[in-house]
């Protein structure tokens, strides 16, 4: 360990990021693969089912009481559910636009995971900040490399050649520029009043301040609803809308290209509960408790600080996941009359309102 | 006209903003939850390890019977073979230096009774045409194999499926009725 002091600054940045990237992307990817489980299982008990209950690797014979309950809870499942994707056959349809066919899960996948760069995830681990990149513009590189998921979508509508994927990305497209500026708008707000874009500053603020989702409920209800657009869940899932479209923009994609599409999405979940954790709920900060509400000091407190962070996001994905099975999709029509006759404007007032406030008392 | 126009009320502020939507589907999603983890409540069936109990009278597959004294019914007669719509049955009758059958007062049985699973339809038609009550349609639903030749049942495995029907005993009345017929006056049972 002592070898770390004597390395240049430059190669210990290097060194640390590429250590913090290797774990947030293992992270990442099981928390993927748990979300998927979580999903069967919620959806599962929602539906008076009983959800995965029999993968069963070799191993849980030697153990006693706690296998069977494992198996029980589908634990194995994931492990089994990605081996079938990697096995699966490949196939590309004959008439689809190739080069687009095979571009589109890349790029669904790849914003979703660049998204994730940016959130302060813990406070810091011995000398290290727990944030692959704090940036100074994090909220509006966050809102950058997310508005390039819908390409993704559009593209796998595009390249698939084939009707019903074509409308599924011809609503996504509508479905986007409907959201993401009511979306970018409710957050402005945040910014007015911690009067930064650094994602690490508004969780320094919300320690000091309290948590921006009771100073900004509006702004909050407006970036979680935005957000279930933004990450095509229901009731927002109309690119996909397995009832009426078979599969929406992935219909003609198998294997591991289906895959990284359900990979993106819920990535896209999980990238999303982090920003919304951050911005609202105070990211890694637990108030009342000083020891948890300022930057760690020893390296248990930065763990804390992390699970903190997870469990918050866990709340978000179990939301997610639960008003799926809440409320009928939402036509073409009442889906775009939401965004843009009900959010735009409630966020501009919103907008105004807080720059009054902000004007007449900080100043 | 035969058109009815529904009068629909318009919907109030409240219930356009989709708040009683939400907090309706979260009341019902919530018991349902609750019911399904904390009250065991699932629908669901174990299926392999549980299985449906079939009502009575259900046509399951057909299999051979046994006799009450465990002797095979079947007197090789044919006539499932002959009704059988998909020609699922195959007989191989014993000829003329064949086995003679198991019980006293039936002329044969058969050498080989096959009956191809893959082909039957269930319909009972088998059992419906059987003078001797020797087939079944019972109770099971879910044949399998591993290939085609494994669902060909022979004689030996229809008989070990079907168990026991004792059932009007036609043979064994005849057998009293014909030692009756010896005295005179005639004694019926």
């Amino acid at each position: 360990m002592e070898a770390i002091n004597y390395l240049s600054p430059t190669a210990q940045m290097i060194l640390f990021s590429a250590l913090k990237i290797g774990v947030v992307f293992g992270v990442v990817m099981t928390a993927v693969a748990y979300a998927v489980l979580v999903e069967r299982k919620v959806s599962a008990w929602i539906q008076d089912r009983v959800g995965p209950n029999r993968t069963a690797p070799f191993f849980v014979d030697y153990l006693p009481v706690i296998g069977p309950f494992l198996v029980k809870l589908g634990i194995f499942q994931p492990a089994a559910d990605g081996l079938k994707f990697l096995l699966k056959e490949d196939f590309t349809p004959s008439y689809v636009r190739k080069v687009y066919f095979w571009l589109a899960p890349a790029i669904t996948v790849i914003p979703a995971l660049l998204t994730i760069a940016v959130i302060p995830f813990g406070s810091n681990l011995g000398g290290q900040k727990m944030v692959i990149a704090d940036l100074n513009v994090g909220i509006l590189y966050t809102f950058g490399i997310v508005s390039l998921g819908v390409y993704g979508i559009v593209l796998a509508g595009y390249g698939s050649n084939s009707k019903y994927p074509f409308l599924g990305s011809i609503r996504s497209s509508a479905q986007m520029i409907s959201y993401e500026i009511a979306m970018g708008m409710s957050v402005v707000p945040i910014f007015l009043l911690t009067e930064s874009l650094n994602l690490s500053e508004i969780i320094r603020y919300q320690a000091e301040h309290g948590w921006m989702i009771l100073k900004q409920p509006l702004a909050f209800v407006i970036f979680l609803i935005a957000a279930f657009a933004e990450t095509n869940r229901l009731p927002f899932d109309l690119p996909e809308s397995e009832s009426e479209l078979v599969g929406g923009y992935h219909t003609e994609y198998s294997s591991m290209k289906f895959a990284l599409f359900f990979l993106g999405e819920y990535a896209n979940m999980i990238a999303s509960a982090a920003m919304m954790v951050t911005l609202f709920l105070g990211g890694w900060t637990l108030p009342f408790i000083d020891a948890l509400n300022l930057p760690a000091g020893s390296l248990l407190l930065g763990l804390v600080h992390i699970g903190v962070f997870l469990a918050k996001m866990a709340f978000f994905m179990v939301v997610f996941i639960w008003v799926r099975w809440m409320l009928p999709r939402f036509r073409y029509d009442q889906l775009m009359d939401l965004g843009w006759r009900r959010f735009i404007p409630l966020a501009l007032a919103n907008i105004v309102v807080t720059a009054v406030v902000v004007a007449l008392f900080n100043h | 006209m035969s058109t009815k126009v529904v009068d629909r009320a318009p919907l109030t502020f409240y219930e356009r903003t989709y708040l009683p939507a939400i907090l309706g589907g979260l009341k019902v999603t919530a018991k349902h939850f609750a019911d399904t983890v904390f009250k065991g409540k699932a629908v669901t069936m174990q299926y392999p390890e549980e299985r449906w109990v079939v009502p009575e009278g259900y046509r399951g597959a057909p299999y051979l019977v046994k006799d009450q004294d465990g002797a095979t019914k079947c007197v090789s007669c044919q006539l499932c073979e002959f009704v059988c719509p998909p020609k699922a049955i195959r007989i191989t009758p014993p000829g003329s230096e064949g086995r003679p059958a198991d019980r006293a007062n039936a002329e044969k049985m058969p050498r080989e009774f096959e009956i191809n699973m893959l082909r039957c339809i269930f319909c009972g038609m088998c059992q419906e045409v059987c003078p001797e009550e020797a087939i079944f349609l019972q109770k099971d639903y879910s044949i399998t194999g591993e290939n085609r030749e494994s669902m060909i049942f022979n004689k030996e495995k229809l008989l070990s499926l079907g168990g026991t029907h004792a059932g009007i005993q036609k043979w064994k009345h005849k057998l009293e009725e014909a030692r009756a017929q010896e005295s005179f006056p005639v004694e019926t049972p």
